[in-house]
């Protein structure tokens, strides 16, 4: 520490998005009834867009483009890297909110608490992407997961929600738990807190307290393993993505995944990094149970929700993958396959949550079967999200998994991109499935069919699988931009 | 830093009081902390865990951490522990069914494997080779005036956002706990004070259509529906 100055400046989303929280919660109370709902929603997802702008532009410092620097006396790294993510984390987010509030409105939780629990969550993730130092890191995580128990009880009449919300509470904590106390290892043979002093002294300390450092690694592996949903450590997933109201569904499964996956990078890549050879054996192991998990047990899924969660912890070993390979290329990879999947994953619950109704939850794969009679567009962009997750050319699935592909062979592991290939290969059935119950199969008899939706829900979700064709066949700038932020973590 | 070849001259001399006081602690903290997880009843557990606090500001005493000591215990032990105990005592919670589901033994074993692998890891000999860093009060000798010193400047940054964590717990609080029930006989005074005759009563004039062959008697009192309510 020190040295640095405290340069309010480059913390600008950070304090932009808490404002909003506040401003908010007190909206909430003055606006009049009717009008506040729409107040409210797009004034939410303004607020995000706005600070996705912030983050990317460094207005006061920063931005994606500005040199890397220090701040707020060494707790806060500013860089391209961080840019990236908080503006990728920024517009996930708002696109979770888009497509939630037919759902809120119908279940009754379109309230303010709702939208100021989502910014706080979201200010928590922008926290651990810009933590040069465990303690802002921890806080981060917390400040995040704290808001998303919360909006998972939101609706307490539901009783699967709230089931869920305890679950995911009791199984957050434990593995913020084990966190910690990883940190507090580390801390006891490094003497430091700070992510580039820790990798420092373990430099300079030439292998003393070996054991004390794997020690902490694999707690701490533990607990972001729990946060990014990696087998083993992926228990709670399925049942708090199919319990969770859909709106909260689609928020947990996309922006929270950004923020683990950079506190992976930060604990294992930057703090840790010298001890690769520790951690990249456990790493394959999270990659490989993941991506045999999620692929197999998801094609004996009948709910959706519960069949994109066991698809969630595919990607995660995706993930894992490019994050394993540990040099420039792998992380480029892992932030690009993390975007693309935060994408996807907007469109693919987005779907869901339009889909299920106003307030009901109409999620099994039944109720989708003849979909694309009665909600062309609709279909349309769930097949194109399909083929994206199952990584089929030409669009940004396969270009993400591509790249991480790519990273895992440079890093000269052979023989785990054939077993990821493989495993994808599982995983394609069950997305293809979706397709076919969509496209060939008839409405059940005396199955009410699912709602049409409105124009505005219709260009939202046409908006976001044309991004996600556009992204597959144009890969070349964000990939780019992964590049230059990989470079300047 | 203390050579790992002096720590081995050291290991024949006799212990200091400070480190018989710090084993004494320690045992009273593992063994309390143990029994929180494994006594039956819930109120002895907070009972035991205000225990484990109480002996581990004793061990942050030693170290010279006398802020952090006396703030452990006048805030978890003196307020948050208390709370806790009412709500338990109030709630009555049974905890003995979910102790006795058919995961026990196998997270027992779980529990045991991992215990047993730490201990593999870390041996003595790994435990002599950590570095030794003096705690920083001992050198500057106030321990409460060196972290007054730091935790509006240096660390102002995670100390506001720490403020912003418990902002959001008690903003999550309000959102989960508070609720209008609906069948409730609530009434809004405004609502009360700006009710009139006119509002209240309707008098209708009615033609008699038929006889009364059994006396009807019509009341035409319109209730005062709440509206505008929260929705």
């Amino acid at each position: 520490m020190g040295g640095a100055g405290f340069q309010v400046g480059y913390a600008g989303a950070e304090m932009f998005v808490f404002l909003a929280a506040c401003a908010v919660l007190l909206g909430d109370l003055f606006l009049p009834a009717e009008r506040r709902g729409a107040v409210l929603h797009w004034g939410a997802i303004g607020a995000c867009v706005l600070t996705a702008g912030i983050a990317w532009t460094g207005f006061g410092g920063g931005g994606f483009d500005g040199e890397p620097a220090i701040a707020l006396n060494g707790f806060f790294v500013s860089s391209p890297f961080t840019a990236l993510m908080k503006t990728a984390v920024m517009l996930s987010v708002g696109g979770s909110l888009l497509f939630s509030r037919r759902y809120l409105e119908g279940a009754g939780m379109l309230c303010g608490e709702y939208y100021a629990l989502a910014l706080t969550s979201s200010l928590g993730m922008l926290v651990m992407v810009s933590a040069a130092h465990l303690l802002p890191l921890y806080i981060g995580l917390e400040l995040m997961s704290l808001s998303l128990y919360a909006l998972i009880a939101l609706d307490r009449d539901n009783l699967r929600a709230s089931e869920s919300a305890i679950k995911y509470f009791v199984l957050g904590a434990l593995a913020s738990g084990l966190f910690l106390y990883g940190a507090s290892i580390i801390y006891g043979a490094t003497g430091e807190l700070g992510i580039a002093e820790i990798a420092a002294r373990i430099i300079s300390g030439g292998g003393e307290a070996r054991a004390a450092l794997g020690l902490g690694l694999v707690f701490m592996l533990a607990g972001v393993a729990f946060k990014i949903g990696a087998a083993p450590f992926h228990m709670w997933l399925p049942d708090v993505y199919q319990g969770a109201p859909a709106p909260v569904t689609l928020f947990i499964a996309a922006a929270p995944k950004i923020a683990a996956m950079v506190m992976m990078l930060r604990v294992l890549v930057e703090a840790l990094g010298v001890l690769e050879s520790d951690w990249r054996p456990m790493l394959i192991i999270l990659a490989v149970a993941s991506l045999a998990v999620g692929n197999i047990t998801a094609i004996v899924q009948t709910n959706i929700k519960r069949m994109l969660a066991y698809s969630a912890i595919a990607h995660s070993g995706f993930i894992v993958l490019g994050v394993l390979a540990g040099d420039d290329a792998g992380v480029a990879a892992a932030v690009f396959y993390v975007i693309a999947y935060a994408l996807m994953t907007v469109g693919g619950f987005g779907a869901v949550a339009l889909l299920a109704g106003e307030g009901k939850e109409r999620a099994e794969l039944s109720d989708i079967k003849g979909l694309a009679a009665n909600n062309g567009v609709a279909a349309a962009v769930l097949m194109v999200l399909m083929f994206s997750m199952a990584g089929i050319p030409p669009v940004v699935g396969f270009a993400a998994k591509l790249s991480v592909l790519q990273a895992v062979l440079a890093a000269g592991l052979p023989w785990l991109a054939v077993v990821a290939v493989l495993l994808s290969v599982v995983g394609a059935f069950y997305y293809l499935r979706v397709v076919k119950l969509m496209y060939f199969d008839l409405p059940e008899k005396g199955a009410v069919a699912l709602p049409v939706l409105p124009r505005g829900a219709q260009a939202s979700l046409a908006a976001v699988g044309a991004l996600v064709l556009l992204l597959g066949i144009f890969p070349g700038k964000l990939l780019a931009a992964c590049e230059t932020a990989a470079r300047l973590l | 830093m203390v050579e790992y070849g002096e720590e081995k001259k050291l290991r024949g001399t006799v212990p200091s009081f400070a480190l018989i006081v710090f084993y004494a602690f320690s045992a009273v903290l593992l063994c309390a902390a143990l029994g929180v997880i494994l006594v039956r009843n819930t109120v002895h557990a907070a009972l035991l865990l205000v225990l484990a606090f109480v002996a581990s500001a004793g061990v942050w005493m030693l170290l010279f951490a006398e802020f952090l000591a006396i703030v452990l215990v006048l805030v978890y032990v003196g307020a948050v522990m208390v709370l806790f105990l009412f709500v338990l005592m109030m709630l009555d919670a049974n905890l003995e069914s979910l102790r006795s589901g058919r995961g026990r033994f196998l997270s027992a074993a779980v529990a045991l494997l991992v215990a047993a692998q730490i201990a593999a890891a870390l041996n003595r000999d790994s435990f002599l080779q950590l570095p030794r860093f003096e705690a920083p009060a001992e050198a500057a000798g106030d321990n409460t005036r060196l972290l007054g010193s730091v935790v509006y400047t240096e660390y102002a940054y995670p100390f506001e956002l720490a403020a912003v964590l418990l902002l959001v717990a008690m903003v999550a609080a309000v959102a989960l706990s508070l609720r209008r029930r609906k069948d409730v006989k609530y009434t809004d005074p405004a609502v009360q004070m700006r009710a009139s005759p006119a509002g209240r009563v309707r008098l209708v004039d009615m033609p008699s259509e038929k006889p009364p062959q059994t006396a009807t008697v019509e009341t035409n009192k319109t209730t005062e529906k709440r509206k505008g309510e929260k929705q």
